[in-house]
């Protein structure tokens, strides 16, 4: 276990290293300054030289990221006051810290990920698994094709209409938006059901199709029969004896869904106007603020890689054939 | 041979049934029929057998038979949907055929149990096999938790497992085949099943194992009086494991006696095709393997009359000309006997050439018993 944990710790220090080059010096390619930017119209070169100075953006690239990463482990100095570790920098935008701005975002975009992906986890599995137990049925047909329909839609589309049905003209719900679960948990929960429900429908169908799938194979599998030809109930066949094999590529895909999501859903925020990572990251990019753009996309390959590592592990829980090494 | 014989396992038979039971289990005109996209599968085709407690019967014959489906068949496993089962299966008494499911689940791991060819995928990989074991006798015995994991302990060691209480515990990935086939055998025996059927028990392991694996099934039968339907496609197993065999061709048996006589002086030339074509260590090394020509037909459009007639040699020599052996479907008597047109004294005549035939050196080039093979076939000619 532990030489599993030192393993994949540093291969995902190599990961994060890559991702994080590859932005950077992928940023410096884009043709825009970002001092111009924030020296607004009345700029004089001197005036840009100390923007540029404060950005920390007057050295040569290479040197740039080498100040950056040693400033997320060590801390760094800037202009506007000392930044301590982890310090990702400041907003090219407004100056606030980045590592605070994503702070602050972050429970947003858990609150709505683990929402949403216990809707489409519940739902995916439940409906794959009853087509899978009817299989060749009507319910199958209409689950399967049902989920396919669904998935084909678009959260753009079927947010504002959710909204409009069930705010506006059902008045069930109250505007999507976010409160801290701490202050207030039945208002948590109520301003983000609609986007959970909403952002779980691209994702369900794809569950209930993998969970169909592997229910099925797994219930073709040899000891599954053995389990029938020792009297097992159907019910506990299905559920003690197939279930748990099928869950192994459900795992490995829900630990990308997951990951992915942590490091926000984009469109999904955006719709219901959830001040998230998501957003915050297509903010980053709009306004050439490389800091904040940085920080996002590490934090949100960090969460893919952590969630990777526990699926890794919930497969050994899985599987006892499994061993972590 | 590496089989282990048991010479006198019929005098020395075990607690036999008492008067009045009937045969433990008696198959009648059984028919398995799958639905499939090109059309009908005739996989089991009107098969009858009787098998009393503490015999076996071997059921022989190769990949497509019938031999598994049949297996299937009793236990009641096939998928409503998509197979159709008929004729009628007995078991202690009890009509299995049309029984609910949930009486079905009554029976199966308790009155009737089956191991299968390949423990390692049969058994479950997510599961201790200790939990496996104890599962059934849970559900069947209604007994605790503590009581049910104390039986699989004492089944555990009954099937040779070394330190059972410690080997309970373990994944079945962390035992090897042989062990895995004992604690297989474990789990079917563990509510004292009337009925064990083994579907190619020893087809998957080591030839050495092998006999281990039946010599242990021997002795619990010995112990517990168990009727076993042995099925297999290595006539060296049913030497030495089976009371009686059955000889299965496309979903038929072809042939039916006690394992002496099936084995010593066959009467169907099926199988006369399967002997010859079994090495056996006796046999001159150098003569080449006589393999029966030709493939088993497919079951979707099976040839009409005697299914083995296209890789038959002998319709010519049959009364009333080559054509009855592919116009009428020949009929297997009752007791001992062949589904043959060839008369009973051709059927007898026809062995005793191939024999000779196949053993040059002098000895049968067949895999039976030391009482069994030649010394039979000199019987036969006495009687």
């Amino acid at each position: 276990m532990l030489r599993f944990l030192v393993r994949r710790s540093l291969g995902a220090l190599v990961i994060l290293l890559i991702i994080s080059a590859l932005t950077f010096f992928l940023f410096y390619s884009i043709p825009r300054d970002p001092a111009l930017l924030a020296c607004g119209k009345n700029c004089t070169p001197e005036a840009l030289e100390v923007v540029r100075r404060n950005m920390g953006i007057d050295q040569p690239v290479p040197a740039q990221y080498w100040e950056y990463m040693t400033g997320i482990l060590l801390g760094r100095d800037y202009a506007v006051g000392p930044c301590p570790a982890p310090c990702l920098g400041y907003s090219f935008v407004d100056n606030t810290p980045v590592w605070e701005t994503i702070l602050d975002r972050f429970p947003t975009t858990v609150s709505l990920a683990v929402g949403g992906a216990a809707v489409f986890l519940t739902v995916g599995l439940a409906t794959g698994m009853l087509a899978a137990a009817r299989r060749g049925t009507v319910v199958d047909k209409v689950l399967s094709s049902g989920s396919l329909v669904l998935s084909s839609m678009q959260i753009y589309f079927v947010g504002p209409l959710a909204i409009a049905l069930f705010v506006y003209q059902l008045g069930w719900l109250s505007q999507p938006r976010y409160v801290e679960l701490t202050e207030d948990p039945a208002g948590w929960f109520a301003g983000l059901l609609l986007p959970w429900c909403v952002l779980s429908i691209i994702f369900t169908a794809n569950y209930t199709r993998m969970a169909r799938s592997t229910m099925i194979e797994q219930l073709q599998e040899d000891h599954v029969r053995t389990a029938r030809a020792k009297g097992m109930a159907r019910r506990t066949v299905f559920f003690r004896h197939a279930w748990r094999g099928s869950l192994i590529p459900i795992v490995t895909i829900f630990g990308v869904d997951l990951g992915s999501l942590f490091g926000g859903a984009m469109i999904t925020e955006f719709t219901f106007t959830l001040p998230g990572l998501g957003r915050l990251a297509v903010e980053s990019v709009t306004n050439t603020n490389l800091p904040m753009l940085m920080g996002v996309m590490l934090f949100a390959a960090t969460a893919i890689i952590l969630c990777n590592i526990v699926v890794d592990a919930v497969y050994a829980l899985i599987d006892p054939r499994v061993r972590l090494a | 041979m590496t089989i282990p014989t048991t010479p006198g396992r019929e005098a020395a038979g075990p607690a036999p049934a008492a008067p009045g039971d009937g045969p433990f289990l008696s198959v009648t005109d059984l028919r398995v029929r799958f639905t499939t996209e090109d059309g009908p599968v005739r996989a089991v085709d009107g098969l009858s057998f009787t098998l009393e407690r503490g015999r076996t019967l071997g059921i022989v014959g190769e990949s497509g038979s019938g031999k598994s489906v049949t297996s299937l068949a009793i236990l009641g496993l096939h998928d409503p949907r998509t197979t159709t089962v008929s004729g009628r299966i007995r078991l202690g008494g009890r009509e299995v055929t049309g029984a609910r499911e949930r009486d079905l689940e009554r029976l199966r791991g308790n009155t009737m149990s089956m191991i299968f060819q390949d423990p390692l995928t049969a058994l479950s990989p997510y599961h201790t096999i200790g939990r496996q074991i104890a599962e059934p006798y849970r559900k069947h015995t209604g007994a605790s938790k503590r009581a049910a994991r104390e039986r699989a302990v004492e089944m555990l060691a009954k099937v040779g497992i070394p330190r059972p209480r410690l080997r309970a515990g373990d994944y079945p990935h962390q035992f090897s085949g042989g062990m895995r086939q004992r604690a297989m055998i474990a789990m079917a025996l563990v509510c004292d099943p009337g009925l064990l059927i083994a579907d190619e028990p020893t087809t998957a392991l080591d030839v050495t194992v092998q006999a281990q694996i039946l010599d242990l099934l021997g002795e619990l039968q010995q112990e517990s009086g168990t009727a076993i339907v042995l099925i297999t496609h290595d006539l060296g197993v049913v030497a030495g494991a089976a009371d009686n065999i059955l000889v299965m061709y496309a979903g038929r048996a072809v042939e039916r006696g006690s394992a002496a006589e099936v084995l010593g002086a066959p009467r169907h030339p099926y199988t006369w095709g399967l002997l010859r074509s079994t090495p056996d260590l006796d046999s001159d090394p150098d003569e080449p393997l006589r393999p029966i020509p030709g493939t088993p037909p497919s079951l979707l459009a099976p040839p009409p009359g005697c299914p083995f007639h296209p890789r038959c040699a002998f319709p010519p020599r049959v009364a009333g000309g080559p054509g009855r052996c592919s116009a009428e479907r020949p009929e297997l008597p009752e007791g001992r006997g062949a589904a043959c047109h060839l008369t009973a004294d051709q059927q007898r005549a026809g062995w005793s050439a191939e024999a000779g035939r196949a053993g040059a050196t002098g000895s049968a080039s067949v895999p039976v018993p030391a009482d069994g093979g030649a010394d039979l076939l000199r019987k036969e000619g006495d009687r």
